[in-house]
């Protein structure tokens, strides 16, 4: 009995949360911030943009789950450049004291440089790639932010390999390649994985300030738009649908994760 | 009698801030093919140490070491090595880890047979029903038997074997000794074991060799062990000469190894000279220290 009670608790005591955060929404709305929608006011004027999300009206007037479509297509386009580059990077970074040296004061200056700052660089960088150059731009951006959660958890994984398992490989005299393949790789996807899926959530925080500083197509787009259009009530759609969004993406690697944390 | 492997002036040295710290310090041994020899002493006296640079896995500060007539240089899968914790790599099944292994060794074979050789040892300890289990499926005792399994598959020169049991309850230990026995038996292989458990020397060795405390841990002495082969746990326990045996190794470890024969017996150091190994002696063994050799 009490254990279906537990089960009951668990379910509904959320349901209370989300019922004070609305309350304070409502609440913040009827008082001092007079110019935020209501709960209510919200959902009237985004309903059409949940109820047909895949609908293209115009460019930047198009159904919810259309814009974050675009929005995790780029992302996964940034997402993946990052792994390529930032797991050999933390690989290097864990085997070699010397590279190790040499880069790890760069990474750490680096690392806690915020995505705004970066975009105009990658616009720099990419000017010469005239139309492309608001897409690489973004992609860079995404690339360069979320990177380090990478570079630096597969560097710890293969920093903390036990001395036994290094052994194993000694004593058969495996070669380079077996040791990495059979020895170095399988140690250090735990580690690797948790560097993903940090990265994934940085890469998602990353993309709406990405369209937001190049006007493209998205959610952080639309965002953006809709509160120079003064459309404040879609703003809140757009952060709630960036946050469901993130949260899935989350649990989905967390599966993945615990899935080689297992192995 | 032939001379497998040799362990001339082993010295181990580590170099500390407070300068150098000397582990092992000309450690010499002659062990004959199919001999099946152990180290015995005290934690930290350093036979783990001449293990593992006889594995090739820590390198020499000084000396040599010759197996088969080759003076060996870094690890290789001609040695088969137990380790005390079974070293298993997670990722892989039981048979995948003896595969590692058996891989290396016969790498000429065709995958069916090297298949069939890790099946074939994993089944010889007792595992036929557990090769495709993870090691995490495993108990502790059953891992070590995939450790042995491994290391006898590779059909190395030599086994090293390093406090292989000394992780494990002392049923599963008497059960382990019994599995490594029955293997050792089948091809006689060369073997060299640490530990510090007397009555795993007695039972699985010829020849236990005791080494004094370090720092500077050298060969002190040498117990012959002649129980027939093959052997049986209760009718080794009932040797006239175990408790004799037993008796002198405890005795050695309780009393005498920290007397040092390099220095204490010569008084001076003179560790270079050969009058220590007599030509024929494989047993470095001071010449004032009473022969212990027994005949049964």
């Amino acid at each position: 009995m009490s254990n279906t009670l537990e089960k009951l608790k668990t379910a509904l005591l959320p349901l209370v949360g989300f019922a004070a955060a609305l309350t304070l929404w409502q609440a913040l709305s009827m008082t001092v911030s007079p110019d935020l929608p209501t709960p209510m006011k919200t959902w009237e004027e985004s309903r059409e943009y949940v109820f047909k999300p895949f609908a293209k009206r115009g460019e930047m007037d198009q159904g919810i789950l259309r814009f974050t479509w675009y929005s995790l297509i780029l992302v996964a386009k940034g997402y993946a450049i990052a792994l390529i580059i930032g797991t050999p990077i933390g690989f290097l970074l864990g085997l070699s004291k010397g590279f190790h040296s040499i880069f790890d004061p760069i990474i750490q200056i680096l690392r806690p440089v915020s995505p705004l700052a970066w975009l105009p660089l990658g616009l720099v960088l990419f000017l010469s790639a005239g139309k492309q150059a608001s897409e690489l731009g973004a992609l860079f951006t995404i690339a360069i932010c979320s990177m380090w959660p990478t570079v630096l958890n597969t560097a710890v994984g293969v920093r903390s390999i036990p001395q036994d398992y290094i052994n194993v490989a000694r004593a058969l005299k495996l070669s380079k390649a077996q040791t990495l393949m059979k020895v170095l790789l399988p140690a250090t996807l735990p580690y690797m994985f948790t560097g993903y899926r940090l990265s994934l959530g940085i890469a998602w925080l990353v993309i709406v300030a990405a369209e937001m500083l190049t006007g493209k197509p998205g959610v952080g787009g639309f965002l953006w738009q809709e509160y120079n259009a003064l459309n404040y009530a879609r703003i809140i759609l757009c952060i709630l649908t960036i946050g469901f969004v993130g949260f899935i993406l989350d649990r989905l690697m967390g599966l993945v994760e615990k899935r080689f944390k297992t192995a | 009698m032939s001379e497998y492997l040799i362990i001339d002036n082993l010295t181990k040295i580590y170099p500390t801030p407070k300068g150098p710290s000397i582990i092992v310090k000309d450690f010499n041994l002659r062990i004959k093919k199919g001999e099946f020899v152990t180290l015995i002493g005290h934690s930290g006296c350093g036979k783990s140490t001449v293990l593992s640079m006889v594995a090739g896995l820590n390198p020499a500060t000084d000396g040599g070491i010759i197996l088969a007539g080759r003076e060996l240089a870094g690890a290789g899968p001609d040695r088969g090595i137990v380790f005390q914790s079974p070293c298993l790599l997670p990722w892989f099944t039981a048979l995948e880890n003896v595969r590692l292994g058996v891989d290396q060794a016969f790498y000429t074979a065709s995958r069916t047979e090297r298949h069939q050789i890790a099946e074939y040892y994993l089944t010889v300890v007792g595992l036929g029903d557990a090769a495709n289990k993870k090691p995490a499926e495993l108990s502790q005792g059953m891992r070590q038997r995939v450790g042995i399994a491994r290391a006898f598959a590779l059909s190395p020169k030599m086994l090293l074997l390093d406090e292989p049991f000394g992780m494990l309850d002392s049923l599963t230990r008497f059960e382990l000794q019994q599995v490594l026995i029955d293997l050792w038996r089948r091809d006689r292989k060369t073997a060299l074991m640490v530990t510090h458990d007397v009555d795993e020397a007695l039972f699985l060795s010829d020849r236990v060799i005791c080494m004094t405390n370090g720092p500077e841990a050298e060969v002190g002495e040498i117990l012959e062990v002649t129980f027939p082969r093959p052997r049986i746990r209760k009718e080794v326990l009932n040797h006239p000469d175990y408790y004799r045996l037993r008796e002198t190794l405890i005795s050695f470890l309780n009393e005498r190894s920290d007397l040092r024969p390099s220095r204490d017996k010569v008084g001076v150091e003179q560790n270079n000279i050969p009058h220590r190994n007599e030509p024929g002696d494989h047993a470095n063994r001071p010449p004032s220290t009473p022969a212990m050799a027994l005949t049964s």
